[in-house]
């Protein structure tokens, strides 16, 4: 259990060396980077199982019967068996590996709701979804004449829900929602979306880019239908992620690519589908990335959720007071449950302006819309200027970034 | 009024000397912020789609003359950086032929080390911007050759 290992023992020092990239320098200046919500850096473990696979074990999975093979095909299933504990599903099949998010909700748009949605239907998405949450559904609203509605963000980031359950009636089928927002950092009160949504008759996605390294996710308990897990951003490889879904759901599902590997016979006459999950994972897969995730999971697992998400809350809460000691800097989100996003504009300069600055300075952070133009226009801005903080980022980081503000304010203004 | 137009390649030059007075990268940011701010404002009714060039966070408004055998330039920016350089780019190419326009390299912004701010990931406008200054200059140049 990762509680047990909620140690006293969290070394922020120790962790930092397990990343190689924190040593290099940025202009000169020791790298800060502050933009782990796009990204987190890589511990050496997930380098490592990389080139290791590459360099001892490469083969192509479940159809050869040679050692390679043999080995290769236990890495990649290791990884689904370790992805079912993270997220404490029901059944390993539910595991579904695509290349991220992005794939992942596409899968659930395409299938699940190519065949269960119909005109006059309604999809709930919110006025912060990430793009990758919003177009999918634009398209397949436009091919089933289904209506896309969105539940409203207020002035702190949060959602109304009372609108939400105004929304919510006989013709919702689909609530698709963004568990922690990765433009503000707000934590959506998912559970209740869910357990509303059920009653409904609607079924649940949820985007879990952004909670799934800070928060413990257990998919049983939230109730979910979907859930959705980028790689990259809990400190495993670029294009690979999940899709968990209920195991009657995907059943049911139609496939969402054709190839080998997701068929059980083929013949021109008829073709019958693979058994989950390898009805939904078309072709060779991404094995490098598949068997690294699972030593970016042990990684996290090894340090204790709990105990890095009390560190990444302490940045947090250092991070906005030192920003509010800073002349003209208006924080952007002000949700009571957040993940550690820091979010800000600076009246009278343009967020390109001050990114171009504190990377001349060594800092990394995120400027622009964050791909959530429509919150962006309801918040009346163009973007935002964020720091998104990581488990090996520190408070003297922080006043690195606070005194490279002040110098880029004062050769701005 | 006669007066003596710097070549593309002098004013290159020129502009590149001055970046070489500064030892630090905080120094040479602070001359473009400067730079930026003193560009003079675009008349806002040029401030419209047909003239913008969007990147993706920040954005450039640029309209063009032909006056005489000249083109002349004329942008704004939201972001000041870009505005600095934008100004630059105008320093070293308004006032000058289609040809000599179409044919400058403007190797000045990689010599004073501000190249990454006309490569692609930068997709700040300026890039686009630059491209916009050429294809403006091959329109005037043919409009010159049908009318010799
Ligand atoms: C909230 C949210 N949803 C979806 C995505 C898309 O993830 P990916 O690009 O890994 O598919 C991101 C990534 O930035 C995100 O932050």
């Amino acid at each position: 259990m990762i509680e047990t290992l909620e140690h006293t023992t969290f070394d922020v020092k120790e962790i930092r060396q397990q990343f190689p990239v924190l040593n290099r320098l940025v202009k000169g200046k020791p790298l800060v980077y502050f933009d782990n919500a796009a990204t987190a850096q890589k511990p050496k473990v997930v380098i490592d199982a990389l080139t290791e696979y590459y360099e001892k074990y490469n083969a192509n999975i479940h159809r050869g019967i040679h050692s390679l093979a043999e080995e290769a095909t236990a890495a990649y299933e290791a990884t689904r068996d370790t992805v079912q504990q993270f997220i404490n599903a029901q059944h390993r099949e539910e595991i579904i590996f695509t290349r991220g998010v992005t794939e992942s909700i596409n899968l659930v748009a395409y299938t699940y709701g190519r065949t269960n949605l119909k005109s006059g239907d309604e999809i709930i998405i919110s006025g912060m979804e990430h793009h990758s949450n919003i177009v999918p559904w634009q398209l397949i609203a436009e091919m089933t004449g289904a209506k896309l509605r969105v539940i409203p963000v207020d002035d702190n980031g949060e959602l109304i829900m009372e609108e939400y359950y105004k929304l919510l009636s006989e013709k919702t089928k689909i609530v698709s929602i963004v568990h922690a927002s990765n433009s503000l950092g707000t934590i959506n009160p998912v559970k209740e979306i869910i357990d509303s949504a059920h009653k409904a008759g609607a079924v649940v996605l949820v985007d879990g880019a952004q909670s799934t390294v800070h928060l413990d996710i257990d998919v049983q308990e939230l109730d979910c239908d979907f859930f959705a897990i980028s790689s990259h951003k809990v400190y495993g490889p670029t294009g690979i992620g999940v899709l968990y879904g209920k195991k009657h759901l995907l059943e049911a599902m139609p496939p969402f690519m054709g190839g080998g590997e997701m068929i059980k016979d083929v013949s021109f006459e008829k073709t019958t589908w693979n058994d989950l999950p390898y009805k939904f994972e078309a072709g060779t897969p991404n094995i490098a990335d598949t068997v690294a995730l699972k030593a970016a999971i042990d990684f996290i697992n090894s340090i204790g959720k709990i105990a890095a998400r009390k560190h990444e809350d302490a940045l947090l809460q250092y991070a906005t007071e030192q920003l509010e000691t800073v002349d003209a800097v208006r924080l952007i989100g002000r949700a009571k449950h957040k993940v550690s996003v820091a979010s800000f504009v600076v009246e009278g300069v343009h967020p390109q302006d001050l990114g171009i600055l504190l990377d001349n300075q060594g800092v990394a952070v995120r400027t622009g819309h964050h791909c959530t133009q429509p919150l962006m226009n309801r918040l009346g801005i163009p973007g935002t200027t964020r720091a998104s903080f990581a488990m090996y980022n520190t408070k003297e980081e922080i006043n690195v970034m606070i005194a490279a503000l002040n110098k880029a304010i004062r050769l701005l203004k | 009024m006669s007066q003596e137009v710097k070549s593309i390649a002098e004013t290159e030059e020129e502009i590149v000397e001055e970046f070489s007075l500064f030892d630090s990268w905080d120094e040479k940011y602070e001359y473009i912020i400067d730079m930026g701010k003193k560009l003079k404002p675009l008349d806002d009714v040029f401030k419209k789609d047909e003239n913008k060039i969007k990147g993706c966070q920040s954005t450039v408004w640029m309209v063009s003359e032909l006056q005489g055998d000249k083109v002349i330039y004329k942008a704004e920016s939201d972001a000041v950086i870009v505005k600095g350089l934008v100004s630059m780019l105008i320093r070293v190419l308004s006032n000058h032929t289609p040809q000599e326009i179409i044919e400058a390299k403007l190797d000045f912004v990689d010599r004073i080390g501000m190249k990454q701010h006309l490569a692609q990931t930068r997709s700040n406008g300026l890039l686009s911007m630059v491209k916009q200054m050429k294809l403006d200059a091959t329109v005037y140049l043919a409009q010159l050759s049908t009318k010799n």
